[in-house]
């Protein structure tokens, strides 16, 4: 029933899976109870919805290996639309996120997701740290002295366990801690329990309770949309992450149908949607998980702890979650993107900022990954556009040689224009317009070779194209023009 | 004689100074020598990398690029040398690594950058040390 290389994909490493997938279902736990927190529901949606996508995305995704969740970028897209709409908004934006992803992975367009540059990359991912940061703020209100204490030991424990032993997540020893002391001390702090119900039972199967007409498809459809191209950047990105870890390959496209898949499944049993998480697949791979058993193990064993524990995770104080989100937040941020800014060619700094900027203010991912791919387009444009114009006498100035250097496009033909001298000297009786190394690509650059003769057969000086190149020829030919080029 | 040499690299003008040391111990028959260049990468560095050129296989590259210079370097002494990336802890990849080949010797440049150097000052290069079956030559 089984192909050797799925066999391979479940059962070539199941130690190391298992392990690690108990690992990742650790670390997973406090994660998704503080996604939850962010994106305005019960702890339950984000649990459910890591456990569904955990265990669904291990059968059908497309990068073994590859930990998939309850995402802090997803749930900061959610925000506005749970604030205004509730719950069950949420997962029908959910499932029509996922239907979107199994669209796009169905027609392979996931190599369209390349068109996003790097800078917009890393603008997007600093942006995410800012954001699950300042979302920690409401925490410390009206809280006193004691939760910068208590957050200020968290981070510590997280920071300064990995001295101690490296394979039990210092996160999930940082919660316990701070939950005991919290505990037994009688600090009175908020917890997971007074931010909503926390329900020891699994996800059962209902579809979203709303009216289905296209009032309700007008809201949720931006939101889908935002989570759609979020939750396939962060996806493929990690896939690229742990494809490069392990050194072998995986499918794209199968994953972002795989996503679209998990996030159904999510939507209809009252999770939240969500997408491969950076953090935990690393955190997976390093502590041996390679493949598909150890995401599936992730997934159950996350369940089983809630199903048994849920009485003990309502008692975590808020501050201990703080600090593992300040903790992710440090994490996620790109320093070398800082560091080495002075370094970066201008405009790809400028993409990076303005994509963090638009992200901070409209606390949405979209729009700064947007904003990022115009910028960066307008950039490229305003690069390639730039055309060198050179030109020398010959023949004691009767003949006068442009040499044209750079693409010729709608966006350079005024340049281009510009740099030929129409008002010559009387002795010019003809002109040569070189043109080998140059590329005609447009309608445009057609029309303003056209105009350059136009302009010099008035003033009667003949006018002559030569060295164009063999594909801007066949453009040439198509569009016509140039009345009497000499090729 | 140590004709088959394995050397653990940052990529940085370091290791240069483990190649002149291992220079000394193999001048004599250096035609016959070969040293095979390694470097572990391990997953906060797939990170990095990945975000910083986009996707693996540009980063392979990017590494391989790296290397470049160092091999240039051994190659203009006279030796042979190629350049293998592995994937994983540096320490366990490496140590791994080295016990499956047949090396005649392990060269580790010490003074590093990041990483490498608290890889070498810590308690990895004491693994190293210990764990790697052949002599290890540990260059300050």
């Amino acid at each position: 029933m089984f192909s050797s290389t799925l066999k391979q994909e479940w059962f070539g490493n199941v130690r190391g899976d298992i392990l690690s997938g108990i690992v990742v279902a650790l670390a997973l736990i406090p994660e998704a109870i503080a996604f939850s927190i962010i994106a305005g529901v019960d702890p339950m949606v984000g649990l459910y919805a890591s456990f569904c996508i955990a265990v669904v995305i291990a059968f059908v995704g497309g990068r073994p290996g590859m930990i998939s969740a309850a995402t802090g970028a997803m749930a900061l897209l959610m925000v506005t639309l749970v604030a205004e709409h509730g719950l069950e908004y949420l997962l029908a934006t959910t499932i029509l996120t996922g239907v979107l992803q199994i669209i796009l992975g169905v027609f392979k367009l996931a190599r369209f997701m390349k068109f996003i540059p790097k800078s917009v990359m890393v603008g997007f991912v600093n942006a995410l740290a800012i954001l699950i940061f300042t979302s920690q703020l409401q925490h410390f209100e009206g809280e006193g002295w004691i939760i910068y204490v208590l957050v200020g030991a968290t981070l510590a424990i997280i920071y300064l366990f990995p001295l101690i032993n490296k394979t039990i997540p210092s996160t999930l020893v940082a919660i316990v801690v701070m939950s005991v002391i919290v505990v037994t001390m009688g600090i009175d702090v908020r917890n997971v329990g007074s931010m909503g119900e926390l329900t020891q039972t699994l996800p059962i199967f209902a579809l979203p309770d709303i009216p289905l007409n296209f009032e309700t498809l007008a809201i949720i459809f931006p939101y889908a949309m935002a989570l759609t191209i979020v939750g396939l950047l962060e996806s493929l990105l990690t896939a690229s992450i742990v494809d490069d870890f392990t050194d072998t390959e995986s499918d794209k496209n199968k994953e972002s149908r795989g996503q679209g898949i998990a996030n159904v499944v999510a939507g209809c049993f009252g999770g939240m949607a969500g997408c491969a998480m950076i953090g935990q697949s690393v955190i997976n791979v390093k502590s041996g998980g390679r493949g598909r058993l150890s995401t599936l193990v992730a997934g159950v064993f996350l369940m089983f702890l809630i199903v048994v524990l849920g009485n003990v995770v309502v008692q975590i104080p808020m501050a201990a979650l703080a600090g593992v989100m300040i903790m992710v937040s440090i994490g996620t941020f790109d320093w070398g993107s800082v560091r080495n800014i002075h370094k970066t060619p201008l405009s790809d700094a400028a993409v990076m900022v303005i994509t963090v900027v638009t992200v901070v203010v409209t606390h949405n991912l979209a729009y700064g990954v947007l904003a990022g791919v115009v910028l960066s387009m307008i950039f490229f444009a305003v690069k390639i556009s730039r055309v060198r114009v050179l030109s020398l006498y010959m023949n004691e100035a009767q003949k006068r040689i442009y040499y044209v250097q750079g693409q010729l496009f709608f966006a350079s033909v005024t340049e281009f224009q510009e740099s030929i001298e129409f008002n010559e000297i009387p002795s010019v009786k003809e002109v040569i317009i070189d043109l080998s190394e140059s590329h005609l690509w447009d309608d445009s650059a057609i029309g303003a070779l056209d105009s350059v003769e136009a302009k010099f057969d008035q003033k009667g000086i003949d006018v002559t194209f030569v060295g164009i190149n063999a594909e801007s020829r066949r453009l040439l030919e198509k569009v016509g023009g140039v009345s009497k080029t000499s090729f | 004689m140590y004709t088959k040499i394995l050397l653990a690299s940052d990529g940085s003008e370091h290791s240069h100074r483990a190649i002149d040391e291992a220079l000394k111990m193999v001048d004599p028959y250096k035609d016959e020598v070969h040293i095979e260049v390694v470097y572990a990468v391990d997953g906060d560095q797939s990170k990095k990398d990945v975000l910083k050129y986009g996707d693996s296989d540009t980063a392979s590259l990017k590494r391989k690029e790296k290397f470049q210079s160092t091999i240039e370097y051994i190659e203009a002494k006279g030796l042979a040398a190629d350049i293998t990336i592995l994937h994983g802890q540096p320490a366990e990849t490496l140590i791994e690594y080295a016990n499956e080949g047949d090396y005649d010797c392990v060269l580790v440049g010490s003074r590093g950058r990041n990483k490498f150097q608290t890889l070498i000052l810590g308690s990895v290069s004491h693994k190293l040390v210990k764990y790697i079956q052949c002599p290890v030559v540990v260059v300050k």
